[in-house]
């Protein structure tokens, strides 16, 4: 099965791409590796390869689960299906 | 758990993993997956002698760097242990020791002379450069002539000792080919191999969980010190926001955002094994089979170079984007999980993971062709580093010199 995007942990709000890139209102399938399911959204940026795409609406200070871990705070709100990185999001660290 | 994951796709039906290697079996009982015969400078000022020599004495190869002047305190025995441990590892045969003065020349090669292989020393001063290097390439010649006649024999799988070392990471490594690295070391850890992890600040944001994954009480309490002292030093001589060293440029164009997420990514490169000690910079592991944690910089040249001199004979090198490192005398193996680096830069990846991405291969899968490439290399097949002549003999200096 084609994968879009592929989701470390089910606590994850954000899942990566995994193909070349995906293009805005593009329907995009994800896999969640934790528990092996599978679960799909539309994305509104354009987003390379490597890439992260918000999984749900994220508001400033939110954090940002990736591993089921706490990677980071959001700086600017980010809506579901955008692009997550520097520009929205920063470390909690340094 | 991330972990989890990687132990339910492991299938019933792994490969056999072969028991054995052929490697050069060394006088203090080790096995080299290399036979080298190594010119050692002692000092920065002795290069174009060593040079020198490599140069006449073809089979040879040099390993010029930058310091050994100087130097005091903790900085200088960490350049004797390199030094020293270098000379020792057992992927050399044999090693010419070259300095400008007897004292630190001497104190080297008695050091490597311990492991009962061939040494011998030359300094430079009252006899200049040109008499050094006729003397050490009469030496050198017959080094590289005597080793040429060892022959590979079969060596226990845990003759090997594997470190571990990701770079210009991004989402794909932590996706991918770090857990690869992470199944290999879950299959072979409990044949008695040594493993070995560092980069101290780049598992920053996830110190803690690794904290967790200490053996005993001790290698945790031992692993959360080294962090502190190493996470204070960079606060203290940081001038600005360090987002612009960590995650590094090409982390970010590679989809990494910040240290956080580098550092769960980096992690996943032990798998499930927990780590019996903690070691200083080039320290040989003392306390047998299993993994260690090495207090490192996250260089790329800097980690291989303290791991070589620990001891350890062959690497494992997960990447992102693209590092091209080597080492001049432990084989670096490439391995990427990103199809675009696999693409355009190929003669860089000795393991092309890529196919995790698009799921038509499983973790285990990927760690079975990763312990067939290391098995490969181990019998002598050259790395991709090696045949582009990637040499990177990087010395970590603490502090100024006096």
């Amino acid at each position: 099965m084609a994968t879009d995007i592929i989701i470390h942990d089910q606590k994850d709000n954000v899942g990566v791409v995994v193909i070349e890139k995906i293009t805005p209102k593009q329907d995009c399938k994800c896999w969640i590796m934790e528990n092996d399911t599978s679960t799909n959204i539309q994305s509104m940026d354009e987003i390379p390869l490597g890439h992260k795409i918000a999984m749900v609406d994220l508001k400033e200070g939110d954090t940002i689960l990736k591993y089921g871990h706490d990677i980071g705070k959001v700086v600017k709100s980010i809506k579901k299906g955008e692009h997550v990185h520097v520009h929205n999001v920063k470390t909690k660290k340094w | 758990m991330y972990t989890f994951t990687m132990l339910k796709q492991r299938s019933g039906n792994d490969m056999e993993i072969p028991k054995s290697f052929l490697g050069y079996k060394r006088e203090n009982g080790r096995a080299g997956t290399r036979n080298h015969v190594i010119i050692l400078p002692v000092d920065d000022i002795s290069n174009a002698c060593a040079e020198a020599v490599a140069n006449n004495i073809k089979g040879t190869i040099a390993l010029p760097h930058s310091y050994g002047r100087l130097q005091f305190g903790a900085d200088l025995e960490l350049h004797f242990r390199t030094m020293i441990g270098t000379g020792s590892n057992p992927n050399v045969a044999a090693v010419i020791v070259i300095g400008i003065e007897p004292k630190w020349t001497k104190k080297i090669v008695d050091g490597i002379a311990k492991t009962g292989k061939p040494v011998e020393g030359f300094h430079i001063e009252r006899t200049g450069d040109i008499g050094t290097v006729m003397k050490a390439s009469k030496k050198a010649q017959e080094f590289v002539m005597w080793a040429s006649e060892k022959q590979r024999e079969e060596c226990p799988i845990s003759d090997l000792w594997i470190s571990v070392k990701c770079g210009e990471s991004d989402t794909t490594s932590g996706l991918a080919a770090n857990p690869t690295v992470g199944n290999l070391m879950d299959k072979l850890e409990p044949l008695g191999v040594h493993l070995c992890f560092g980069e101290t600040s780049e598992l920053t944001g996830a110190e803690k969980v690794c904290a967790t994954r200490g053996a005993t009480k001790e290698a945790s309490d031992k692993f959360m010190k080294t962090w502190n002292a190493y996470n204070d030093f960079i606060l203290k001589e940081a001038t600005d926001d360090l987002s612009e060293s960590q995650p590094t440029a090409g982390n970010i164009a590679g989809g990494l955002t910040t240290i956080e997420e580098k550092a769960f990514g980096n992690f996943q490169k032990i798998g499930n094994c927990k780590f019996v000690d903690v070691l200083e910079p080039a320290e040989e592991p003392k306390k047998g089979k299993g993994l260690y944690f090495m207090d490192t910089s996250s260089a790329a040249a800097e980690c291989v170079t303290l791991q070589a001199a620990a001891g350890f004979n062959i690497h494992l090198f997960p990447t992102g984007q693209g590092n091209i490192v080597g080492n001049p005398i432990e084989p670096v193996i490439k391995l990427t999980a990103n199809p675009l680096t696999v693409k355009g830069m190929g003669e860089h990846i000795d393991c092309d993971v890529s196919k995790i991405l698009s799921r038509e291969m499983n973790m285990s899968q990927a760690g079975d062709k990763l312990i067939e490439t290391t098995l490969k290399v181990a019998n002598g097949r050259l790395t991709c580093a090696e045949a582009l002549g990637h040499r990177e003999f990087v010395m970590t200096k603490l502090y100024r010199s006096a």
